[in-house]
C-alpha cells in the first residue's frame, strides 16, 4: 500500500524531465552511455591500461559487496580481504587441480563465498558495530596464515594458474578478452545488486540498519536478512576474488594481506558507502591512488595516501557518489519546480 | 588528446613489441636503451611485511647514482625505477607490467621475494625480458630450459647443502644424518640438495628425516625422535625461531652430534643468543660475503671502499647489516655484465651476457669466491666458505668450497 502510494508520487515527479524526455529516460540513456563508454574504451588504450581497469572492476564488485553489508544494512566488516581469498583460492584450486576453465570457477566461487558468509554472518549477529568490525578483523588477519598452513592451497608457494585465454577464433587479445569477460560479469553484479537493493530485501535492509527494533516490530526477520546480507556481500567479494585470481594468474598468501581488508573499506567509504556507483569510483580508489602517492613521493606515498583520504573525507564526507546524490536532487528539485503547477496538484490528490 | 596520445604510445609499443619478436631490430636497441641511458626497473618490498629487505633496493639506487657520476656505462646513464609492491605478489604483476609497458624498461633486476617473481615469472619469460639477479634463494629460478629469461644471484639452498654435503663426504665419512627441514619447498631444497650432494650415498648415510611446519609451536618432538636415530651428524634447515630451539634442544638432551646450520638461520642477533651463545659452541654453517662485523676485513681497502660508498650515500645506518653487502655485490654484478654489454643493448645481449660470466671476482665476496654461468647455469655463486661458532661468533675455516665438489 505504502510501497505503491510512494512509487506512484515518484512516477508523477519523474514526468517533470528535462528537454522533453522524462527523468527517467535520461537516466537509462546514461547508463547506456556509460556502458558503451566502458565497451568502447579497451580499444583506446594500451594493454597495460587494459589491465589496470580489469583490476579496477574487479575492485568495484569487492565493494559493492561491502556496500550491501556496511552500506545498505549497517554491518562493518574489516575481513573482506579474507572472502576475496576465499574466492581466489577456489578458483584457483579448481583450476590447478580438477582443470575447471576458468569462466566455470565463477558460481563455485560464489557458492563458496555465500556459504562462508552464512556460516560467518551466524555468529555475527550477536555483534554489533565495532564488536563485529572486531570479529572480521579476525578473519582477515587470520587468512594468509592459514592459507600458509594447508599443502592443497600450495602452502607458502601459492598456485600458478593457466592462462586464461580468449575463445578460439576470437579475434582479440588476452588483455581485452579478460576485460570485457570482467565487465560483463560488474555488469551483471550491479544488476543483481540494483534488483535486491531496490525490492523487498533490500528495503528489509535498510529498515533494519535504520532501526532495528523497529524492523522487528514492523515484522522483518532480522536475524534473516543480516545473515542474508552476510551471505550476499561476501557472494560478490568472493566472486571479485576469482576474477583477480584468473586476471592475475597467481594467488599466494601474500597477496591478502590485511591492507587488503582495509582498501576495501576505504574505497567503499571514498566512493560512497550506500550507493551502487560508488563501488566503481571505489574501484578507481584502491587501484590508482596507491600508484599516484608512490609517483609524487617516493620516501612518503602512504604520507600521501592518507592526505588523499582525509582530503576526500572532508570534502565529500559521505563518499563521493553520496554526495554528489543530494546535488543531483537539487538540481532535479529546480527542473521539477519549473515545470507544470498541474502536477504538483495531481500529486496532492493521488496520494490521498 | 591524451587518448590520442595514448593511442599514438600503445600502437608504438605494439610496433616496436612486433619490431623486435620478427627479429626486424637488427639496430643495436631494445626497449629503454638508447645512446645516453639503459632503462631497468624492479620492484621491492619499500612497505609492507618484509620491509626491512628494502635496504636493498636502496643499495641498487645509490650505486647506480654513484656510478652515473663517475660517467655511466659506457656513457649511458642508468634509470633505475623502483616501485613498491609491498611484497604483495598482484600488486608485483601489476607493477612490473607498468615497467615493462609503460616505461619500457629494458629488464627487471634485481625483484625481491619469491611470491613476487613467482607471480611474474611466466610474464616475463612469455614476452621475453631478462629477469636478472632475483633476490631469492630457492632452487627453482635456476632452470634455463624452461625460464631462459630468469637468472638467480644467491648461493641457492641446494648449492649451500650440496656444500654440506662434499663437507660430510670428505671428512665424516661414517657420518648417520639426521634432517631437520621446513614442509615447504625452502626445506625441501635443502633435503634435496643433501641428498644430490650425497649422491649414491644418500640412502646409506641419511638415517632420518623431521619436517616441522612453521604454525607448529617448537620442534622438540623432532629433535628428540632424530636423537633416537643414532645420528652423528645433524642437519638443521630452520627458519631463525626453529632454528634456535633446535640448537637449545640438542645441547638440553645431551646429543652431541657434528651440527650444520642453515645460512637461512644463522644470524648471531636472532638465533645463536636467543638460543644460548654457550649452546651453539662448534655448529657449523656457511657463508659467501665479508661481514661487515667481522674485524678481520675492517682494514682491507675493499672494506673502506663499501664503507665508504655507504656513509656518502646515506646508508650510514646499515653498516653492520649483512644484507646490505649482499645487495653491493649483487649490484657490481649488474654493472659488470651491463660494461660487457657493451653498445648491443638488446634483451636477448643482456641475456647472453649475464649468461656468460667467468670467474668473475668481487670485493666482498669472500676470497676465492668466483660467479661463473653458462647457458645452462643460471646459478652464478655456487661457491661458499663454511664457519664455526666459536661461542660468540662465526670464524670461517678451511677453503672456500664448491657445491660441484671439485
Amino acid at each position: 500500500m505504502n510501497d505503491s502510494a510512494a512509487a506512484i508520487a515518484t512516477e508523477k515527479l519523474a514526468i517533470g524531465g528535462i528537454a522533453g524526455l522524462r527523468v527517467d529516460t535520461w537516466r537509462r540513456l546514461g547508463i547506456a552511455a556509460l556502458i558503451v563508454l566502458a565497451a568502447a574504451l579497451p580499444f583506446g588504450l594500451s594493454n597495460y591500461h587494459v589491465f589496470e581497469l580489469t583490476l579496477v572492476m574487479i575492485y568495484a564488485i569487492a565493494v559493492l559487496g561491502l556496500n550491501i553489508l556496511t552500506g545498505y544494512n549497517g554491518q562493518i566488516s574489516l575481513g573482506h580481504g579474507g572472502f576475496f581469498a576465499a574466492g581466489a583460492y577456489a578458483a584457483a584450486i579448481l583450476m590447478h587441480r580438477y582443470g575447471v576453465p576458468y569462466w566455470a570457477t565463477l558460481p563455485a566461487a560464489a557458492f563458496v563465498g555465500f556459504a562462508l558468509g552464512v556460516l560467518f554472518g551466524l555468529p555475527a549477529l550477536r555483534f554489533e558495530g565495532p564488536y563485529l568490525a572486531l570479529v572480521t578483523l579476525a578473519m582477515a588477519v587470520a587468512t594468509p596464515q592459514t592459507l600458509k598452513y594447508f599443502s592443497w592451497t600450495g602452502g607458502q608457494q601459492g598456485i600458478h594458474l593457466a592462462k586464461a585465454m580468449p575463445p578460439p577464433g576470437l579475434p582479440i587479445d588476452r588483455d581485452r578478452w579478460l576485460y570485457f569477460f570482467v565487465l560483463v560479469v560488474l555488469l551483471i553484479a550491479i544488476r543483481v545488486a540494483a534488483n535486491m537493493l531496490n525490492g523487498r530485501t533490500g528495503r528489509a535492509w535498510m529498515a533494519i540498519r535504520d532501526h532495528s527494533i523497529a524492523a522487528a516490530a514492523m515484522g522483518i526477520h532480522t536475524a534473516r536478512y543480516k545473515t542474508l546480507a552476510f551471505g550476499t556481500s561476501t557472494l560478490f567479494t568472493a566472486v571479485a576474488g576469482a576474477l583477480s585470481a584468473i586476471v592475475v594468474g597467481f594467488v599466494a598468501p601474500e597477496s591478502f594481506s590485511l591492507f587488503l581488508s582495509l582498501s576495501f573499506l576505504v574505497g567503499s567509504a571514498v566512493g560512497g558507502i550506500a550507493t551502487i556507483g560508488g563501488a566503481i569510483l571505489g574501484g578507481f580508489f584502491i587501484e590508482f591512488v596507491p600508484n599516484f602517492a608512490n609517483d609524487i613521493s617516493d620516501a612518503a606515498p602512504w604520507a600521501i595516501y592518507g592526505l588523499a583520504m582525509l582530503l576526500f573525507m572532508y570534502a565529500m564526507p559521505r563518499g563521493v557518489v553520496g554526495s554528489v546524490g543530494p546535488l543531483v536532487a537539487w538540481l532535479r528539485a529546480r527542473t521539477r519546480r519549473s515545470a507544470a503547477g498541474e502536477q504538483v496538484l495531481s500529486n496532492s490528490t493521488s496520494a490521498k | 588528446m591524451t587518448v590520442k596520445q595514448t593511442l599514438r604510445g600503445g600502437l608504438s609499443a605494439v610496433g616496436l613489441m612486433l619490431a623486435c619478436g620478427l627479429a626486424y631490430a637488427a639496430g643495436q636497441y631494445g626497449p629503454g636503451a638508447s645512446d645516453t641511458e639503459i632503462k631497468i626497473g624492479n620492484t621491492m618490498p619499500y612497505s609492507g611485511p618484509a620491509s626491512s629487505y628494502g635496504v636493498l633496493g636502496k643499495v641498487d639506487a645509490a650505486y647506480f647514482g654513484m656510478i652515473n657520476q663517475q660517467g655511466g656505462i659506457n656513457g649511458r646513464k642508468i634509470t633505475l625505477i623502483s616501485r613498491d609492491d609491498s611484497y604483495s605478489p598482484p600488486k608485483t604483476v601489476e607493477l612490473v607490467r607498468q615497467m615493462v609497458e609503460q616505461d619500457n624498461v629494458l629488464f627487471m633486476y634485481h625483484t625481491l621475494g619469491t611470491p613476487p617473481n613467482m607471480a611474474i615469472h611466466g610474464y616475463l619469460n612469455d614476452n621475453k625480458v631478462p629477469q636478472l639477479f632475483v633476490a631469492t634463494g630457492a632452487d627453482q629460478w635456476n632452470d634455463p630450459k624452461h625460464f631462459p629469461w630468469t637468472m638467480m644471484w644467491l648461493p641457492s639452498y641446494g648449492t649451500e647443502s650440496r656444500i654440506y654435503a662434499n663437507y660430510i663426504l670428505k671428512n665424516l665419512p661414517d657420518a648417520k644424518i639426521a634432517v631437520l627441514y621446513q614442509n615447504d619447498d625452502y626445506g625441501k631444497d635443502y633435503l634435496n640438495g643433501l641428498r644430490a650432494g650425497l649422491g649414491d650415498k644418500a640412502a646409506k648415510m641419511i638415517v632420518a628425516t623431521q619436517s616441522y611446519e612453521t604454525t607448529d609451536p617448537t620442534v622438540d618432538s623432532q629433535i628428540v625422535a632424530l636423537q633416537a636415530s643414532g645420528a652423528n651428524v645433524l642437519l638443521t634447515a630452520a627458519i631463525p625461531k626453529f632454528a634456535a630451539q633446535a640448537i637449545r634442544k640438542v645441547y638440553d638432551i645431551g646429543w652431541k652430534p657434528t651440527h650444520f646450520l642453515n645460512s637461512v638461520g644463522n644470524s648471531v642477533g636472532t638465533v645463536m643468543k636467543p638460543a644460548g651463545l654457550e649452546k651453539g659452541v662448534g655448529i657449523i654453517s656457511a657463508n659467501f660475503v665479508k661481514d661487515p662485523t667481522d674485524a678481520q676485513w675492517q682494514n682491507t681497502p675493499e672494506y673502506k671502499e663499501w664503507l665508504d660508498f655507504m656513509q656518502k650515500h646515506g646508508l650510514s645506518a646499515n653498516v653492520t647489516d649483512a644484507q646490505t653487502v649482499v645487495g653491493y655485490s649483487n649490484v657490481q654484478t649488474m654493472v659488470s655484465v651491463l660494461k660487457a654489454a657493451g653498445n648491443n643493448l638488446t634483451r636477448e645481449n643482456i641475456m647472453k651476457q649475464a649468461a656468460s660470466l667467468h670467474n668473475l671476482t668481487l670485493p666482498m665476496l669472500l676470497p676465492g669466491i668466483t660467479l661463473n654461468t653458462s647457458a645452462d647455469d643460471f646459478s652464478p655463486i655456487k661457491q661458499m666458505q663454511l664457519q664455526k661458532f666459536d661461542g660468540t661468533t662465526w670464524k670461517l675455516f678451511g677453503d672456500v668450497v664448491s657445491a660441484s665438489g671439485s
